[in-house]
């Protein structure tokens, strides 16, 4: 019997063969197809096990890692919670990460090759490899005072986004969108409660304005400019040798299509005529300067001026200096782009005169909206937005320093002297509609702006939704710029009345300016 | 049989067998320390228990064995007190990180499983005492083979008979649970069934192997010879099938198949033995929804056709692959990321944890405990221990086998435990008791002949060798 038994010895150490051999190709062939798979969160899980870097602002740390004695060894935690929200984005076991926690990942994990050296220290000493931390540009005063100026009485908070720059350098000194989520609760560890979470925010269907406080209002929602936009007519205008005190065609009612017809709008909007909000009178009814078509922000003015003056490729090529239609920004998160409308229907001189008062197609971020006053303040030189000062590996070791980079510019400085009065014009002259944002207490300042009110174009129950209110304005300190600043606050204004955006948008315009230059102005 | 006993003194080679024992528990209390500090960063007293339930179980079966086995093989017992009490420290290692993920999941996890294994290795180790103490000549077991089997397919029906609520546990019927216990039956008859196969064919073993038809150049037996051991297989294949137990089954069959091969040595056996399982398999395949779900998981793991009954496999591949070469350190990985990482796929949680390295080594102490239960069946003189020592090495093997090439996905999965290693009361307890059978049979093939077993039952001339 002992021949079948040494057989079968034998067959059992083929079948030991089989079991070594395909041990080796599951753990060394295919070892690093499966590790690496996206159904295999071990590696995720060995993410979490190391220290992830902070993000830092004027020295406070905004998101930190705080060490747990879970699985998931590190808890990242956001003291501020909704604040910088949408800067900071969340880091979450389920849902992934957003905002900076996804655009700085390599930095903040470790995983940048830059970090490699500090990285094979902590190889050697034991230590937990440790991410690098980023330092942001933002200006805690500004933030607090944006954050706190979208605060309702009640303590809700009015949809709509902030952002405020340096117009010297671009740098982005507070960015918010309200309403806020608190990432602390996205980014737990317990399964349960980030989806409970995560499943309270997301958007109710039917909401044609949705609170969606997941999305980046400031960055990733486009908005039409409403008179805003009117900003760059006017840089049009003067660089086509228009000057502020030029009369210009400023009647009731303007029909672009039958400039000869002086007959009111239809009450109904329904034909191709443009008139001033609540069918108001600008200066004599007839004619007005430039610089009081601005302040007073008069429709007809600007849109008898794009067609007859600009045209379609004026109005383009100078939104386009001011950053409209270029290439998707990205600081580091990205940004949509904001657009003025196709050729076609800009051809359609009843859409031109649409769009220049920020009407039809055009359409445009928070950030735009700030970028056009940095740029007015800035002698008319765009500076492009940063969010990221200074990476720093482990040790503190500076991996890279943001140097300010100019985007175009958008006017001559000198004719940029007249628009930056213009603004100034829009705050401080009689029938100006940003009023309420001039800062009259600090010596030195000197504030100019536009405010906007954009109709929605949404409908419900058969009447338009309330128009977004919108201010851009900036702050000069014995003539230097100092902060720019947009504040976009969805369906805050009244239907057809002009004042009405700069009455809601502009105060909060003014409390970020005035935090921000009471703060130091930024060291 | 008169040979001087002073001429020939055999060594019992007990004191390898305590040195062997003592480097078991060391690298037993080596791993629960590896773990314990990578979980805690510091090592606490649990070390103590983890070093005393190795060191518990070595000592007492050791003293038995020194008492009632004298000749047995040395190398047996070591091997099962490491795999047992690496199989420990993997299932406290599975418990912490458990507990972890279902507080995370703000659930409550109270199964802690560790210290119910402890109480199950202490079964077993009495069981183990019990059936060396009690059996002192394997021969013995010849006269109750028809009784043990009849006990063995009885407790292999039960479960299909008794009603689903104390008898199924995860879709498989085939559990007894009663006042808080849960045992697999399956665990036991097949050992019963193996005592049961040896005896029946050493009897008719000449029968079956001269006797027959000859019929396309294969010699199939007589009806009458065959009948009982296939009426036997038949009743456990299709109670086993209506249990949806495939891996049990496979099981029966390979042990049936390698006895009768290894009682008549015709190859012809192992022939019809394939082409009968190739039929079975076919036949199982077209019967069962949950052959063809496993036979298709495997194929298609990563096709989102089995997106929910692949999770499993995959996970487990996913932790092989992630362990790579040398693993991540006991500790160091995420096995409880697959479904019942304790039992089934306990191979796959050493595989993370430990690498290819530390896998392969875990598969040596399987090869080589598989080896000395066959080489104490080539050296014992009588034809019923060979066939008991090989059944029973062989049911080792065979289910480690299917084991480890279900989780690697070089078969398909069919759900049975790993040897010693694998959590669960049934499975020690049943493993514990196939130790004690293939030492005592060791024990036989290298006592001298002049050596009557203690307290010796009469010299069995009547069992024809």
């Amino acid at each position: 019997m002992n021949r079948p038994i040494r057989k079968v010895a034998v067959a059992l150490l083929v079948l030991l063969a089989a079991m070594f051999v395909n041990l080796n190709f599951v753990q060394v062939v295919k070892g690093s197809e499966y590790r690496n798979h996206d159904g295999n969160s071990r590696v995720l899980l060995a993410e979490y096990s190391n220290p992830r870097g902070q993000m830092v602002v004027q020295g406070t740390a905004i998101a930190t890692s705080k060490s747990t004695n879970d699985e998931l060894k590190y808890l990242r935690t956001y003291p501020q919670g909704p604040e910088y929200a949408a800067v900071t984005g969340f880091y979450s076991f389920d849902y992934g990460t957003r905002a900076l926690e996804n655009a700085q990942n390599s930095v903040l994990s470790g995983d940048d090759p830059r970090l490699f050296g500090s990285q094979l220290v902590d190889l050697f000493t034991g230590r937990n490899p440790r991410g690098g931390s980023v330092e942001l540009t933002l200006n805690k005063a500004a933030q607090d005072a944006a954050y706190k100026g979208m605060q309702n009485p009640d303590g809700t908070y009015r949809r709509g986004a902030v952002v405020a720059l340096d117009p010297s350098t671009g740098a982005i000194l507070a960015v918010v969108s309200t309403p806020s989520y608190d990432p602390n609760l996205l980014s737990t560890h317990s399964a349960s409660t980030n989806s409970r979470y995560y499943n309270a925010l997301q958007p109710k269907n039917g909401d044609p304005n949705p609170a969606d406080a997941l999305l980046n209002r400031a960055f990733n929602q486009l908005y039409a400019p409403g008179s805003v936009f009117k900003v760059i007519d006017a840089a049009a205008a003067l660089k086509a040798g228009i000057k502020p005190t030029t009369r210009l065609a400023a009647p009731n009612s303007y029909w672009p299509l039958e400039p000869q017809r002086k007959t009111p709008c239809p009450a109904n909007h329904q034909a191709p005529c443009v008139e001033n909000f609540s069918g108001e009178t600008c200066d004599n009814g007839s004619t007005a300067t430039l610089e009081f078509s601005l302040a007073k922000s008069c429709n007809t003015a600007f849109a008898q001026l794009a067609v007859t003056k600009l045209g379609a490729k004026g109005l383009k090529d100078e939104a386009a200096l001011f950053g409209f239609e270029g290439d998707q920004l990205n600081v580091p998160l990205g940004v949509n782009r904001s657009k003025v409308g196709t050729e076609a229907v800009l051809s359609d001189d009843a859409a031109l005169a649409q769009t220049s008062f920020g009407q039809r197609d055009v359409r445009m971020t928070p950030l735009q909206g700030a970028m056009i006053s940095a740029a007015v303040a800035n002698h008319g030189t765009l500076m492009e937005p940063y969010l990221v000062q200074k990476e720093l590996g482990s040790n503190l070791s500076v991996l890279s320093d943001t140097q300010p980079k100019q985007l175009s510019q958008v006017i001559d400085p000198t004719l940029d002297e007249d628009l930056k009065a213009m603004m100034r014009g829009v705050i401080n002259s009689a029938v100006g509609t940003g009023r309420a944002a001039d800062i009259t207490d600090i010596p030195g300042v000197t504030v100019g702006g536009k405010t906007g009110t954009a109709d929605t174009g949404i409908f419900q129950n058969g009447k338009e939704t309330p128009p977004h209110a919108w201010f851009s304005g900036y702050a000069l300190q014995n003539g230097n710029p100092k902060i720019a600043v947009a504040v976009l606050i969805e369906n805050g204004g009244v239907n057809g009345n002009e004042t009405t955006g700069g009455l809601a948008a502009a105060p909060v315009a003014k409390a970020v300016m005035e935090a921000y230059l009471k703060s130091g102005g930024g060291r | 049989m008169a040979t001087p006993a002073a001429q020939l003194r055999i060594p019992t080679r007990r004191t390898a067998e305590l040195v062997l024992l003592g480097f078991a528990v060391l690298i037993v209390v080596a791993a629960e320390a590896a773990l314990e500090a990578t979980r805690d960063g510091r090592i606490s007293t649990r070390l103590a228990t983890y070093a005393a339930v190795p060191l518990a179980i070595g000592l007492v079966t050791h003293l038995v064995i020194r008492k009632v086995a004298r000749y047995a093989d040395p190398l047996l017992l070591p091997i099962v007190v490491l795999l047992n009490g690496l199989g420990l420290v993997m299932i406290h290692r599975l418990d912490l990180g458990l507990k972890q993920r279902a507080v995370q999941d703000g659930l409550h996890y109270d199964g802690a499983a560790a210290p119910t294994q402890v109480v199950w290795t202490a079964m077993g180790v009495l069981l183990f005492v019990v059936l060396l103490v009690v059996v002192r000549d394997h021969r013995v077991l010849q006269r109750y083979a028809y009784t043990l089997a009849l006990v063995g397919v009885f407790f292999l029906m039960l479960p299909a008979v008794l009603p689903a609520r104390f008898s199924e546990v995860n879709g498989a019927k085939i559990w007894i649970r009663l006042a808080g216990f849960s045992l697999q039956p399956g665990e036991f008859a097949k050992i019963l069934l193996t005592i049961f196969g040896a005896s029946y064919l050493v009897s008719k073993r000449d029968v079956l192997a001269l006797a027959g038809r000859r019929f396309a150049g294969i010699d199939f037996p007589r009806g009458r010879d065959f009948g009982p051991l296939l009426a036997a297989w038949l009743v456990c294949i299709g109670v086993l099938v209506s249990g949806h137990d495939l891996g049990t089954s496979l099981m029966f069959f390979g042990l049936f198949v390698v006895l009768l091969y290894v009682a008549t040595e015709r190859a012809s056996w192992v022939i019809v033995g394939a082409v009968l399982f190739a039929g079975g398999a076919y036949v199982a395949y077209q019967l069962f929804g949950n052959v063809q779900t496993r036979v298709g998981v495997w194929l298609h793991t990563f096709s989102a056709v089995h997106a929910d009954d692949g999770f499993q496999l995959r996970q487990s591949l996913f932790g092989l692959g992630t362990g790579g070469i040398f693993g991540t350190g006991l500790g160091g990985g995420h096995p409880e990321l697959v479904p019942l990482p304790a039992t089934d796929f306990i191979v796959s949680s050493f595989g993370e944890e430990v690498g290819l390295f530390g896998l392969v080594a875990l598969l040596m102490l399987y090869a080589l405990f598989v080896a000395r239960g066959l080489a104490a069946g080539l050296a014992v003189r009588d034809a019923f221990g060979k066939l008991l020592a090989t059944g029973l090495a062989f049911l080792v093997a065979l289910q480690l086998f299917v084991v480890v090439a279900g989780v690697t996905r070089l078969l398909p999965e069919t759900g049975l435990t790993t040897p010693f290693l694998s959590y669960g009361g049934s499975s020690l307890l049943a493993n514990y008791a196939l130790l004690a059978l293939l030492l005592r049979v060791s024990d036989a093939a290298r006592r001298p002949a002049s050596v009557a077993p203690r307290k010796a039952t009469p010299e069995p001339e009547a069992v024809p060798a």
